[in-house]
């Protein structure tokens, strides 16, 4: 089976449809990061407390709004997080405290509103969803109802992590009543935790808090790893081939990324410490594929002196182009999985590769290779003489 | 022409055996035995591969130490000795202090001093406090400033001082694995992570607590056990005095009894700093030093017992015995026969006492056990759902070759979840991430080969020479695909914090082992399959 059999797409005579499709998604990406949705930062960048609950049911949205207006959070966002059936709510409280000491302010403030208006417990009592272990065990030690003597610490202890486990791992951390504790732990445990203990509508399953300190020094270092990654690139490349191959590929990656995270801001889904990851991983990734169509470029400019350039760049172009396709469609295929399949925590990353590899690809063939013939008609113009980039430094081998 | 494959066959074989194991039995085998027998296969994995706070969920915090406050603390003990040798030395001033305590804490300041009086003062510079420098500023004023190396040290000293505090409690806690080290991304910061931790309002209670260190006379001991210290002291222990457990010096496990003194002379949060050193002899010692008010009461408590012994106690077990030589104001020093690792530790144990300067929380992240849980089995299917596709793909695109390829694929994640096994690296959800994204990236590397012999084949070539002249040229288009990803990988783990870096160490690790994979396991396969078919007959790929 094959895809590709002896193509001659002639992608140059293309040029003007590439530059406006590239031009037209850079700057419709920078009018959105300059005047419309700026670039949304995560928690992590922008410091604030982001609290995770999980709902018994469905809940009311007006609700969850009512019980963290109460808490005084007038300004808090609230999203649901994944699909609607998860019942999964997302609030994100903005930095308010100044005073590091009170960091943690908000997330409790928040977590007494939600027991406030979906607790349903009297007061005094254990609410199952939002205990810890150590709560737990000491609990059931407290009433013993096995009555056991000389190990109890020992035994209840277990019986408290099989409790909370079953509600992690089997009821995704919340629990709709005692009774589905029946078959994990004996009767008289059941019976004890009625007694004490309640399961409230929700269960808080993570929480963020970061403060302004660490949020600025994390955008420092994002900002620096990008750099970086690009330098890095930048002088592969050098060592690899002549400087403008260097330069324009790595513009065709400074295209990638820019449009990648014009993409975030267009769609408005924030921008976090794994989608930087992603951008990285991108940057590097996105450099195979120009580098093979340059390789080859470079391979035909030797054994092709009497064509154009242009027509060396479409030759080259094209024999890559089965590889260039298989390889990024394979690599699309598994990243298109992580991103249907690889859960919620995971969007912002596996968003970022699903465009940065649909763009990568799309760059390396029409942004990358045709900035070659650019250069080469703007020196002509400029000074009549052909400068044929191809004169590698090193010995040139023939390649894939 | 056939070529003899056995070595090469028993190599890959080999390989595969030891990362299988890796995989199975870890570097603990014993515990992944445990772990099997209790849970299964699952749990023995589990148990070799080490899983991320983000994938067991635990709190993860940053904190900041506020390291003024040690600097400031040792310049006002400098403060009140400057003014006791100044005096001695007759050196009047108007006034010293310190001009800006808040945010120059290592300046003192001396106003006023007569100028018939400045070398004087030099000299009690030069010979009491060797680690300041004297700079002279107008009208005869004179400002002592610390030495910015020391500053340096004293400050890192204070990180490690608070990293050691933390880790004693945490110990007790019973965290199993945490991690407590500096934050290399900002200054003076630690970071902490406690799997399994769900409720990190207690364990930061714990975390700023004191822990109880403190210096008692040691009346009597060490005894064997209770009883023979009862019988030693007359049946009954002094009203003055209790008796503590302890064990002096490591590996002895048999508790002893000591009687000490009933009032503590020095209490942990009289201790400054403590490092250890070495005597007039070279023999190691360890030093500390004590704060204003701590150092005078300990004066006069060492004056008063020359030639007794003092006993160090820490968490109310008795740490160490020493004989108290002469009279010690704020700076104390242990001697006794120690080796150089005692000292060390002496001085670790010393300093995890008091925090050193009060620790504030920058940054807070829980991952529920629920969210872990949810994130791993996300994470597996997708990665399996994404294996199934490259593999069936390969399959269907290349007939015969694809199985080569889908072997080498499988190697490839079986080297890698191996050497998590084996390296102890942490495996975090944008892990799992990377290693989708091997599976990915690892086939490109197959399907330039493929590419290429389909090319030679095209060109009228033999399968052997058609294979042997795609592996070749492959070669280095593979080694440029994967240098460019390691070289962000690297960058990636250098920047990166916990989870991202889990990403940039499974992704380069997985690529690694792709380029044993791909080329040398897949040409292995290649060749067999050649050796077995007539020559001449085509490849099915």
């Amino acid at each position: 089976m094959e895809f590709f059999k002896n193509t001659n797409i002639d992608f140059l005579g293309k040029k003007w449809y590439f530059l406006s499709f590239s031009l037209i998604f850079s700057i419709a990406g920078i009018l959105s990061l300059a005047f419309w949705h700026g670039l949304p930062l995560g928690v992590d960048f922008q410091g604030g407390t982001l609290v995770d609950v999980k709902f018994v049911n469905s809940p009311d949205d007006a609700k969850i709004r009512h019980a963290v207006d109460a808490a005084g959070y007038h300004d808090a966002k609230i999203q649901r997080f994944g699909a609607v059936a998860n019942n999964e709510v997302i609030v994100n409280l903005p930095v308010r405290e100044t005073s590091e000491q009170a960091l943690d302010k908000g997330r409790n403030e928040i977590v007494t509103a939600f027991e406030k208006y979906f607790g349903a417990g009297e007061a005094g009592k254990i609410d199952l969803n939002n205990t810890s272990t150590g709560q737990l065990s000491d609990y059931l030690l407290n009433k013993d109802p096995l009555h056991l003597g000389t190990d109890a610490a020992t035994r209840y202890g277990e019986l408290a992590r099989q409790i909370t486990s079953f509600r992690d791992k089997n009821r995704s951390g919340v629990l709709s009543s005692i009774d589905e504790l029946n078959g994990t732990v004996p009767p008289q445990v059941i019976a004890a935790l009625k007694d004490g203990a309640f399961t409230s509508q929700f269960g808080v399953r993570s929480v963020q808090i970061v403060g302004p300190q660490v949020g600025a020094q994390l955008r420092k270092q994002a900002a620096l790893a990008t750099l970086y990654s690009l330098a890095g690139m930048l002088v592969y490349l050098a060592f690899r081939f002549e400087w403008i191959y260097g330069v324009a590929a790595v513009v065709a990656v400074f295209h990638d990324t820019l449009i990648t995270v014009g993409a975030f801001s267009l769609t408005n889904k924030e921008v976090t410490l794994t989608v930087i990851a992603a951008i990285l991983t991108l940057i590097g990734y996105s450099m195979n594929d120009t580098i093979v169509v340059f390789d080859r470029i470079r391979e035909n400019i030797k054994l092709l002196r009497r064509e154009s350039l242009s027509e060396i760049v479409n030759r080259s172009i094209n024999q890559t182009l089965s590889r260039t396709v298989l390889t990024s469609g394979l690599t699309f295929l598994t990243v298109l999985s992580l991103y249907l399949f690889g859960g919620e925590v995971l969007h912002g990353f596996s968003f970022a590769l699903v465009v940065g590899i649909l763009i990568g690809t799309y760059s390396s063939i029409a942004v990358a290779a045709p900035m070659l013939v650019a250069y080469q008609d703007w020196r002509l113009a400029k000074t009549g003489a052909a400068v044929v980039p191809g004169a590698a430094r090193r010995s040139s081998k023939i390649r894939a | 022409m056939r070529k003899n494959l056995l070595p090469k066959t028993l190599f890959i074989i080999g390989v595969l055996l030891v990362f299988v194991y890796g995989i199975f039995f870890g570097t603990d085998p014993d515990k992944a035995v445990a772990a099997f027998k209790q849970g299964g296969v699952g749990a023995a994995i589990q148990q070799n591969i080490h899983m991320g706070l983000d994938l067991k969920g635990g709190t993860h915090l940053i904190l900041q130490v506020a390291v003024n406050e040690a600097v400031s603390a040792e310049t006002d003990r400098v403060v009140e000795s400057l003014k006791d040798d100044l005096s001695k030395a007759g050196v009047a001033y108007t006034d010293l202090s310190k001009p800006n305590p808040q945010n120059q804490p290592e300046i003192i300041q001396i106003k006023g001093v007569s100028p018939d009086k400045t070398s004087a003062l030099r000299e009690v510079v030069s010979d009491n406090f060797n680690k300041y420098d004297l700079q002279p500023a107008a009208n005869n004023t004179y400002n002592v400033v610390m030495k910015a190396s020391e500053d340096t040290s004293l400050k890192q000293r204070a990180v490690q001082q608070a990293i050691e505090t933390i880790r004693s409690r945490v110990d007790q806690l019973g965290v199993s694995e945490p991690v407590i080290q500096e934050h290399g991304l900002g200054d003076y910061q630690i970071l902490v992570e406690l799997p399994g931790v769900d409720d990190p309002a207690r364990v930061k209670d714990i975390m700023q607590s004191t822990a109880m260190l403190d210096i008692r006379l040691d009346m009597g001991g060490p005894y064997p056990d209770e009883q023979s210290a009862l019988q030693a002291n007359g049946g009954q222990i002094p009203s003055d005095a209790m008796l503590l457990p302890g064990n002096l010096g490591e590996g002895d496990n048999q508790p002893q009894y000591f009687l000490v003194s009933r009032t503590a002379a020095v209490a942990g949060s009289d201790i400054r700093d403590a490092q250890p050193s070495r005597d007039e002899n070279g023999r190691p010692d360890v030093q500390f030093s004590l704060s204003n008010d701590g150092g005078r009461r300990f004066g006069q408590f060492t004056a008063a017992h020359v030639g007794d012994k003092l006993a160090i106690v820490l968490d109310n077990r008795v740490r160490e015995a020493a004989t108290i030589q002469e009279q010690i104001r704020d700076n104390v020093r242990i001697t006794g026969a120690f080796t150089e690792q005692q000292t060390h530790d002496l001085s670790m144990m010393l300093r995890s006492g008091a925090l050193p300067a009060s620790i504030h929380y920058l940054d807070e992240e829980t991952v529920g056990p629920s969210l872990g849980a949810d994130s791993i089995r996300q994470g597996v299917l997708a990665a399996v759902v994404g294996m199934a596709a490259v593999l069936i793909f390969m399959l269907i695109y290349y007939h015969g070759a694809g199985i080569n390829a889908d072997l080498a694929l499988i190697l490839n994640l079986v080297i890698l979840l191996g050497f998590l096994g084996f390296s102890g690296a942490t495996l975090t959800l944008p892990g799992i991430a990377g290693v989708i994204l091997t599976i990915g990236m690892g086939v490109d590397s197959n399907v330039l080969i493929f590419e290429r012999i389909r090319e030679e084949l095209r060109a009228g070539k033999a399968p052997a020479a058609a294979v042997d002249q795609g592996f070749g040229h492959a070669w280095l288009t593979i080694v440029d695909t994967h240098v460019t990803t390691i070289v962000s990988a690297f960058i990636l783990f250098i920047f990166g914090t916990g989870p991202v870096r889990g990403f940039a160490v499974t992704l380069t690790f997985g690529l690694l082992a792709n380029l044993f994979t791909a080329v040398y396991v897949s040409r292995v396969i290649f060749d067999s399959i050649l050796n077995r078919k007539q020559r001449g007959a085509a490849l099915s790929i």
